[in-house]
């Protein structure tokens, strides 16, 4: 019964996907406009939601009522797993988590027809110029109908080789729950799903860009809407990873949060794309440069996601063999070929209207950071996935297993990685097109003082390792930049406005949020630089096997061994030891390190007891114990400084993308008519809007009196007079 | 003066481009480098066995099983000691360090570390082979109630 209405369910999403592909493109692609047919893919995207949604609403309702008919509960579900697990359950094995995905993907292309709505009913009353109808409004028929291609691969896969919803007969009784693994913490339960809304939600700026080829409309105006979808993926997708390491962190029981696996490098690779395009679109925005570049960094992004899906989910890293086994690898393997090769096709058919007009003018300039940035991003990208794919090339090739080594991805991390943390000091401060060098002195005084003197404090505290060092130099540098830039802001606002100091600041993040919001992303960028930095340089260990009553010192820490106990939950059986911990000889509190023996596991699954604190963290796990009596236990102690500002690095980081795409008053509201006269009267809107962004420049360098007489950029594109 | 500007921008365009031309190359150095230094083979125990003296001293993993009954491990100096077979070879694994999550005979494992003249793999890791995917079972071994009753004797 779940099973038909389950099924039903995908194949209502998938005529919804079919809708919104044909249609969408008939639309789109027609010069004289098609109302009917634009309407008609919106309802198709609220019609694919609602087939997800209730799809997705029949699997949950499978596995809380423990409906073994349905195949996928008979492989994840069990009667003993707790509620939580099991609702979250939807996505521990394959086929679960595609229908997840789906949703998420039906989801933002709801969300997307929802945004355009009043641009499509207007759609109908619009004027048609004698040029066709304006690129502009043809772009959301295509973005939907791009959507809808993705969605049909997707729900496809769900009502063909990865159908959650087969029947079994008859019936289990029982089945073996989720992998262990993945029930053992309440992080499951957010971690996924933020990777999965940050994955998908790459597919929306995939969509613009195909349809801004397919359209031949390539400014910049679009840009910026792509880009304010890829900051939110981009934002789950960085809590997503973040969220990885602190799983990893409190479940694996190495006492680390990144060990450059192929599934945690899957997860990296679309971010660093995407974190890259975050940064070019600013330099088309702003000088009409890199559109290919950019297009490229959009579909490629989109692949990177794709590929880190068929890395994570078809078994191909465990051996290449077992990835020619399954059918799904295949799929989209087939699929990733597809949309590359169409990408590129699209990308030299519109080859001509691709050429950039703006020139890089020197190179000391915002836009020269900028592209040094692109070059470090897609240089880090290229070596991640150079590490992670090498292995099955020459497996593939040759039939010999090697492995890289986390030292490798380590050594090409490193150095690119500073690199990177030093244009973010740089890159804010310095002007688009050139710089003069008395400006230059003025801004990086204070940021090279104070870059020199944590070097410096850092160096007499006795630290020498030179990354180390160069990460905490470059931080006081980076952090010292960002207030410079807050306090430049907020004088300003103040003598606009005469407000507080906290009015001022409010001021700078509602107004100009997309700006002062980055630099808050970047606040936390540079928090978790630093937590790297200090917990690997300072990580302590220690293992010792102990008998009741006996300590062991580490750092300032000191435990003691008590006792080990064993207790019967339903879903497992737990063995712990605990030990009374202390901290400078004052008592910090008891530790349970413990291990979970799952019916249908093979091994245990240790449980590390983990004691946070802002300055370090005390992390034990219970290697092993004594078999035959419980009178001594193995333990390995770990001390962990500053690792906590990992995760609130990570945090600041969701905080500031919230803050640069929260929806403004003052934000140009778009509507189709104003497109439209954008488009045919573009001369008078372009240089308001050139004055608008003027303003905003003017308005960072506290020089508000130099506005009206042109203190902002020459329209994107102008050539200098030779 | 519009000259003068507009070969101040050829100029510094050149600049730009040998800059990020430089990068490049010193990536490409850097993840050329790497690759070769921490590639490490992945082999059996008969692959282990065929390639003799050639692998000695080299990084290596060694993925098998562990043979029943052979895993010694003395508490309190957390010396360990078990074979790994691949059914036709067998291999001797010395490591320091408790067995992870104490793995039982016959488990999968990968151990990384070097292999000698003493004919004795010595590891610096062991790894057991997680799987994503659920195995039922054995019949004759339910781990949660052989770990009960351990503990349960003890106390």
């Amino acid at each position: 019964m779940l099973s038909t209405l389950g099924y039903a369910s995908v194949i209502a999403a998938l005529l919804g996907a079919a809708i919104m592909t044909l249609v969408g493109f008939r639309a789109g692609l027609s010069r004289s406009g098609n109302a009917v047919g634009v309407a008609l893919a919106r309802r198709a995207s609220y019609f694919a939601f609602f087939g997800m949604t209730a799809g997705m609403a029949v699997m949950e309702v499978a596995l809380l009522t423990h409906d073994f008919s349905v195949e996928y509960v008979s492989r994840v579900g069990s009667l003993e797993t707790p509620t939580y697990y099991t609702a979250i359950s939807l996505w521990s094995s394959l086929d679960g988590s595609i229908l997840f995905w789906g949703w998420i993907l039906a989801g933002y292309a709801a969300l997307f027809a929802f945004t355009r709505r009043r641009e499509w009913s207007s759609f109908a009353g619009t004027p048609v110029t004698d040029r066709g109808l304006a690129p502009t409004l043809r772009m959301t028929p295509l973005i939907t109908a791009v959507i809808g291609v993705v969605g049909l691969f997707f729900f496809g896969l769900l009502a063909g080789p990865a159908n959650p919803f087969g029947l079994v007969s008859p019936a289990p009784a029982n089945g073996p729950g989720p992998n262990p693994l993945l029930q053992n913490h309440p992080l499951m339960g957010l971690h996924p799903p933020m990777l999965y809304f940050g994955f998908v939600g790459m597919t929306v700026p995939f969509a613009f860009a195909i349809a801004g080829l397919l359209v031949g409309n390539l400014e910049a105006r679009w840009l910026r809407d792509a880009r304010r979808w890829t900051i939110a993926a981009w934002a789950f997708l960085s809590m997503g990873i973040v969220g990885g390491g602190w799983w990893s962190y409190d479940v694996l029981g190495w006492g680390g949060a990144w060990a450059w696996d192929p599934v945690e490098n899957a997860s990296f690779l679309p971010w660093l794309t995407a974190t890259a395009f975050l940064h070019s679109a600013m330099v088309q925005e702003r000088r009409g440069m890199l559109k290919t570049w950019n297009l490229t960094l959009m579909i490629g992004t989109f692949l990177l996601t794709m590929l880190g899906t068929l890395l994570t989910r078809s078994g191909i890293i465990d051996s290449v063999h077992a990835f020619t086994e399954g059918v799904i690898g295949p799929l989209f393997l087939a699929f990733i070929g597809v949309v590359a090769v169409a990408s590129l096709v699209l990308i030299s058919w519109r080859a001509d209207r691709l050429h950039a007009p703006g020139q890089i003018e020197s190179p000391v300039s915002r836009e020269s950071a900028f592209i040094l940035n692109n070059l470090l991003f897609v240089g880090f990208t290229f070596t991640v996935l150079l590490g992670t794919m090498f292995p099955l090339v020459i497996e593939a090739i040759r039939g010999q297993r090697i492995s890289v080594g986390a030292p490798y991805f380590d050594m090409v991390a490193s150095p690119i990685g500073l690199a990177l943390l030093f244009l973010m000091g740089v890159g804010p401060i310095l002007p688009w097109r050139r710089a003069t060098g008395e400006k230059l002195k003025r801004s990086f005084r204070w940021p090279i003082a104070s870059g020199i003197v944590v070097t410096a404090t850092a160096l007499a505290l006795g630290m020498r390792q030179l990354y180390p060092l160069l990460t905490l130099g470059l931080a006081g540098f980076v952090l010292t930049t960002i207030v410079e830039e807050f306090v430049t802001g907020v004088r300003a606002r103040r003598r606009i406005s005469g407000r507080s100091v906290p009015g001022a600041l409010l001021d700078l993040f509602v107004r100009n949020g997309r700006r002062y919001g980055g630099y808050v992303v970047h606040t936390g960028i540079v928090v978790v630089a630093l937590a790297i930095s200090v917990s690997w340089t300072w990580k302590s260990e220690r293992e010792e096997t102990l008998r009741a009553g006996e300590r062991m010192a580490i750092e300032d820490y000191e435990i003691e061994f008590v006792e080990l106990w064993g207790r019967d939950e339903p879903q497992r059986f737990v063995v712990g030891a605990t030990f009374n911990a202390y901290r400078d000889g004052h008592p910090i509190g008891q530790q349970s390190p413990r291990m979970n023996i799952y019916s249908g596991g093979q091994q245990p699954i240790a449980t590390p007891a983990v004691r946070s604190s802002l300055t370090s963290d005390l992390y034990l796990t219970l290697m092993a114990f004594d078999n035959e009596g419980g009178r001594h236990a193995t333990v390995r102690a770990i001390v962990n400084p500053a690792i906590a500002w990992l995760w609130i690095g990570g945090m600041i980081v969701g905080i500031g993308a919230l803050i640069a795409i929260w929806p403004r008053r003052s934000g140009r509201v778009r509507t189709a008519g104003d497109d439209l006269l954008a488009s045919t009267a573009s001369a008078v809107s372009t240089e308001a809007s050139q004055r608008a962004d003027g303003a905003a420049e003017a308005e960072r360098e506290g020089e508000l009196a130099v506005v009206g007489s042109g203190g902002g950029d020459p329209p994107t594109g102008e050539r200098l007079a030779p | 003066m519009g000259f003068e500007r507009h070969g101040g921008v050829k100029k510094s365009r050149l600049w730009m481009l040998a800059g990020l031309l430089a990068i490049g190359a010193a990536i490409t150095l850097l993840a050329a480098g790497g690759l070769s230094e921490n590639m490490v083979f992945f082999l059996t125990p008969t692959e282990l066995e065929a390639k003799g003296t050639e692998v000695y001293g080299a990084p290596l993993r060694l993925g098998g099983q562990v043979k029943p009954a052979s895993v010694q491990w003395d508490a309190d100096t957390r010396d360990l000691r078990f074979v790994i077979t691949d059914g036709d070879v067998e291999v001797n694994v010395r490591s320091t360090g408790a067995p992870p999550q104490m793995f039982g005979d016959g488990i999968g494992v990968v151990v990384e570390g070097t292999y000698g003249e003493d004919r004795v793999f010595h590891s610096t890791n062991v790894m057991v082979k997680h799987s994503n995917e659920y195995r039922p079972p054995d019949e004759n071994h339910d781990p949660h109630e052989t770990y009960k009753s351990l503990i349960e004797d003890g106390a």
